[in-house]
């Protein structure tokens, strides 16, 4: 027998050999099949998951554009938030953390509250799989950020991230003009998506941040980076062929340089310190351009454009919209008083230019206007014989009354005048929703007084109280047109656009809305008469004056229309809601007006007690910006592209 | 005559299973070192490791086939006893890796008995047979003394707990059983009985995370971030490779770690990432040619133990295969099983080239009288 030879018999297993090989073999097709299906027919979409697994498209931040006052002084800049951030699963709590706290300064009490919510993350499991970071605090101190680096070994888990946010210098003055930023909400983002807004980006909310969004905000750059499974970033090279056209520079936004005077805006916010509530305008006569635009009370944008975090920004807007002085309305464009005597300037320029009056009559004034079988029309003090220079420098009620009861002044001839002066339509200022205001017709009175005109509108109308209603850069603008002999300019914050490194690529000229046709005698009449008020005895706003300070201009009180009536507690703050509006509108230098100033106090009172005296400080500061940049050499100004119109040089002063 | 014997050995060598052995250990080194080189230290060098697994246990290997297999049919129930004897140590010793206790410490080494009760279990089995001839067709009770040795490892795997590993060990017995002239009854009542056991496996005896891992099969979508993760990227892994592959070292899933454990029981994926269907295709038809080249050795034993115990190590390569493969393409919930001598790993490269050495002792002492064709 050989050595090989069968030794036991197994012939038992001899069909079942067979069965089991088809068994293996048909197994071994069947997982090729799968493999088939996985690597042949579905090749592209498993190729496709793999390749957005590692192929990350970020988005690369782009810088929002600076915005500077005329002067080339930051009025909005971004500048880095440092976030703190940590990695619960990371973090020692015994060790790290007390550290932590310390060095950044977190009090017990929201030391707790972090404590649990570090706690909660860690019971996370799937957060902790994926070494999930939490945002700690936001916009840590300069301080706390240095501790940090320096001890950056001590903290593993801790992680700082700086991420741009708007900052504003000025704080809260002039914070209507400029806006604020706010995160572009869930309504608007599905609309502003085409535009490439994401989740979380910021967007100008009100204001030229709002309005010049497109211009200020650059278009954010992407790049295609790799990341491994755990989000950690891999260099290109290792993987090359799977990134294609890997980057696009993000492009910054736009830098801005407003006709806005800084100086000039703090000037209008100090001439304000003692009235609550209010605003000013400064227009320059020759160019339309806004110098100042202030409104009170006012905001620090800062605080709502998250710089400080969630918190501050609810705080924030918590406080605005609860304070009944509205601070969120701006006062020199979104809303509307009556004029008061400010508009007496223009009842009789309606007057004499229709040749409805000499200048030289007089009007007797017995101190009051008996209309009709109601109530007298009162006026401030028994002027006597009164002309138009007198009616207007102390502002005799009872001239421009009788203008209407027997000069044939109609309701229609002022509103004719008013409108020619830009009144009751929308200044074209472009921020902040601005309103038109009113400056009503006949037909208009009529359609809203049960279809009955009453004589008496007439009588509201000459001296700026009732219906009509203006705003303070529309009055402002009206008394550049005054001061200027009748151009009405549009109005203009943006003087130029610049690139970052201050090239200008858009510059902005001067833009008149309208000639308005006025004869050069009225015009000198009108500039007497306001000269008067402030500078002859008797002129109401003649005890506001500061010495050295050139101005011409006119006073105003308008009564704030009827308040239901309330008792108790809130008595106190309608004592204040039903006192007068003070306003005072000018121009300076009188004999070659520069600019023109208007002020309003809100429920201030008399205008030649509460309003002018603001006016006087700002054109006093005016005088002082000047005088110093004339020292100092010119102002830095944007370098003017060959072609475009200089501005109209100013005349001796 | 020793001298003669074993001059007629090395000419009765079994080229086409050495030949297939050494290709798939060295196409398992090649992809080892791609699915190691993202990482730095130890790890990144475990394709040297293996390598010398594979040459260790291949001069092992050589004196096992070199000794006549009569003498491991002796020792049959020795080896097993021995077997057993270590997976209880495992609890005794066992360190803790991932909730699961499957290895010992031996010094620098650690050692999972589990790998090697499986050949334990084929040994043992093997001598059942050998000393239980029948020609006429057998019933259950015939399958009850090779049931309980199957039983005892199982149960004591399942306990560490290892689903994979204990179920491979039912799966040889099943192809053992399937050997032999079990009446068609039977065997159905066996499946019948079986069904109603896996019921009672599920309902009492599997724990809460190996039962997710079969429900997350079920439904790999439905976790994704959890326990569907590995499952489901190296399918994509694998749908990836296309039909020649993204080239050797570019596998994005394995490069960027999608795959995860992708020297040990994901590998096959960053294989497949690689070389493609092409590649799979080369890769699968080694195995196949293994395990069918293992029944050609089984049908061609001189004896009842040379057959059973060629049967049961190709039950073992096979479906260590046919799992794992499985698995990570989604066919199969993910049980932990390795790849036959492509899984880094010394337990399981050792067990598996004992059981080639094993095929390798039969085949080089074949009936070459009467060769069986099948």
């Amino acid at each position: 027998m050989s050595l090989f030879a069968q030794r036991t018999d197994t012939s038992e297993f001899r069909k079942r050999f067979r069965w089991i090989a088809v068994f293996m073999a048909l197994s071994f097709v069947g997982v090729l099949i799968r493999l088939f299906q996985l690597q042949a027919v579905e090749f592209d979409e498993n190729h496709a998951i793999a390749l957005g697994n590692i192929v990350r498209k970020t988005p690369l931040a782009t810088t929002r554009g600076v915005i500077r006052d005329r002067n080339g002084k930051v009025l909005a800049r971004n500048r880095a938030s440092y976030n703190l951030y940590v990695t619960p699963k990371k973090l020692d709590m015994t060790t790290t953390w007390p550290k932590l706290a310390e060095y950044v300064g977190i009090q017990q009490e929201e030391r707790i509250r972090l404590e649990e919510r570090l706690a909660r993350s860690r019971a996370d499991q799937e957060a902790n799989k994926k070494d999930q970071q939490i945002l700690l605090k936001e916009d840590i101190s300069r301080d706390a950020l240095g501790i940090i680096r320096d001890h950056a070994t001590e903290l593993p888990g801790v992680e700082v991230v700086p991420t741009p946010v708007r900052y504003y210098p000025y704080g809260d003055v002039g914070a209507h003009v400029l806006g604020y930023m706010a995160e572009v909400d869930s309504d608007r983002l599905p609309k502003l998506r085409s535009a490439g807004y994401v989740e979380g980006d910021r967007i100008g909310a009100s204001g030229i941040e709002r309005e010049w969004e497109n211009f200020l905000r650059g278009t954010r750059g992407w790049e295609r980076i790799l990341v491994d499974s755990r989000g950690k970033k891999r260099s290109i090279d290792a993987a090359p062929e799977v990134v294609t056209d890997s980057k696009t520079e993000p492009i910054p936004g736009r830098d801005l340089r407003l006709t806005i005077d800084a100086d000039l805006q703090k000037a209008a916010d100090k001439a304000m310190r003692s009235e609550f509530a209010g605003g000013v305008a400064v227009v320059e006569v020759r160019t339309g351009r806004i110098l100042a635009l202030y409104s009170k009370p006012s905001y620090n944008p800062s605080d709502l454009s998250g710089a400080s975090g969630k918190q501050v920004i609810r705080d924030a807007f918590k406080r605005i919209y609860s304070d009944p002085l509205k601070p969120a309305l701006d006062k020199t464009v979104a809303g509307s008083y009556p004029p008061g005597s400010t508009f007496k300037p223009f009842t009789a320029l309606a007057a004499m230019e229709k040749g409805l009056i000499n200048p030289r009559m007089t009007i007797n004034c017995h101190g009051f206007l008996q209309f009709g079988r109601g109530k007298p029309f009162g006026c401030s003090h028994v002027h006597g014989p009164t002309s138009l220079h007198r009616a207007l420098a102390e502002s005799c009620n009872v001239y421009f009354w009788t203008l209407v009861t027997e000069y044939g002044v109609e309701q229609d001839l002022i509103a004719e005048m008013g409108q020619r002066f830009g009144f009751g339509q929308r200044t074209g200022v472009g921020i902040n929703a601005e309103v038109a205001g009113r400056m009503p017709t006949r037909a208009w009175m009529t359609l809203h007084n049960h279809g009955q005109y009453q004589r008496g509108f007439g009588l509201n109308a000459a001296i700026g109280q009732g219906a009509t209603t203006v705003t303070v850069l529309q009055l402002a603008l009206a008394y550049v047109a005054l001061a200027n002999g009748g151009t009405l300019y549009e109005p203009q914050l943006v003087r130029a656009v610049e690139t970052s490194d201050g090239t200008i690529v858009q510059e902005f000229t001067p833009h008149v809305r309208r000639q308005i046709e006025i004869t050069a005698e009225n015009t000198r009449l009108i500039h007497e008469a306001l000269n008067a008020g402030v500078n002859e005895e008797g002129g109401t706003a003649r005890k506001a004056r500061i010495e050295g300070v050139d101005m011409a201009g006119k006073t105003g009180t308008s009564q704030v229309g009827g308040h239901r009536v309330v008792r108790g507690e809130e008595a106190e703050r309608m004592d204040y809601l039903k006192k007068d509006h003070a306003w005072f509108a000018g121009y300076s230098p009188t004999d070659a007006p520069e600019i023109a100033v208007v002020v309003l106090v809100e429920h201030g009172g008399v205008g030649g007690k509460h309003a002018a005296p603001v006016a006087f400080q700002v054109v006093a500061a005016w005088n002082e910006i000047e005088a110093k940049s004339k020292s100092t050499g010119e102002p830095k100004k944007p370098k003017p592209k060959p072609g475009v119109r200089q501005p109209v040089k100013r005349g001796g002063r | 005559m020793r001298s003669q014997s074993n001059d007629s050995l090395l000419s009765r060598m079994d080229w086409p299973l050495f030949i297939c052995t050494v290709l798939i250990s060295l196409l398992g080194v090649l992809n080892l070192y791609s699915a190691t080189s993202v990482f730095k230290g130890a790890v990144s060098e475990r394709w040297l490791s293996q390598l010398y697994w594979l040459l260790g246990s291949g001069v092992v290997g050589a004196i096992v086939c070199a000794i006549d297999y009569r003498h491991i049919e002796r020792y049959g129930y020795v080896i097993y006893g021995v077997g057993m004897f270590t997976l209880v140590l495992v609890f005794v010793f066992a360190r803790d890796v991932r909730g699961t206790a499957r290895w010992i410490e031996l010094g620098a080494f650690r050692f999972q008995p589990s790998e090697f009760t499986k050949l334990g279990l084929v040994v043992a089995l093997a001598k059942y047979l050998h000393d239980d001839p029948k020609n006429e067709g057998r019933g259950l009770k015939d399958l009850i003394v090779p049931a309980i040795i199957t039983g005892i490892p199982f149960a004591l795997i399942m306990k560490q707990p290892d689903l994979g590993t204990a179920s491979v060990h039912a799966f040889i017995f099943l192809t053992i059983a399937a050997l032999t002239k079990l009446r068609t009854r039977s065997a159905l009542t066996f499946l019948g009985s079986a069904t109603v056991a896996v019921w009672f496996l599920w309902s009492f005896l599997l724990l809460g995370y190996q039962k997710n891992r079969i429900e997350v099969f079920l439904d790999p979508e439905s976790d994704l971030l959890g326990k569907g993760w590995h499952a489901y990227q190296s399918r994509i892994a694998i749908g990836n490779g296309g039909l020649f592959g993204q080239g050797y070292l570019k596998g994005t899933q394995n490069q960027f770690n999608f795959i995860g454990e992708q020297s040990t029981d994901f590998t096959f994926p960053v294989y497949a990432e690689e070389w493609g269907f092409a590649g799979s295709l080369v890769l699968l038809g080694l195995y196949m040619f293994l395990s069918l080249w293992a029944i050609r050795i089984a049908s061609q034993a001189r004896d009842r133990f040379g057959a059973v115990l060629s049967v049961g190590c190709a039950a073992m390569i096979f479906w260590h295969t046919i799992i794992n493969v499985s698995m990570t393409c989604g066919l199969m919930p993910v049980v932990g099983v390795p790849l036959p001598l492509f899984s880094y790993g010394g337990s399981s490269v050792s067990n598996n080239m004992l059981a080639l050495a094993l095929l390798m002792s039969v085949s080089l002492r074949r009936n070459v009288v009467r060769p069986e064709r099948f």
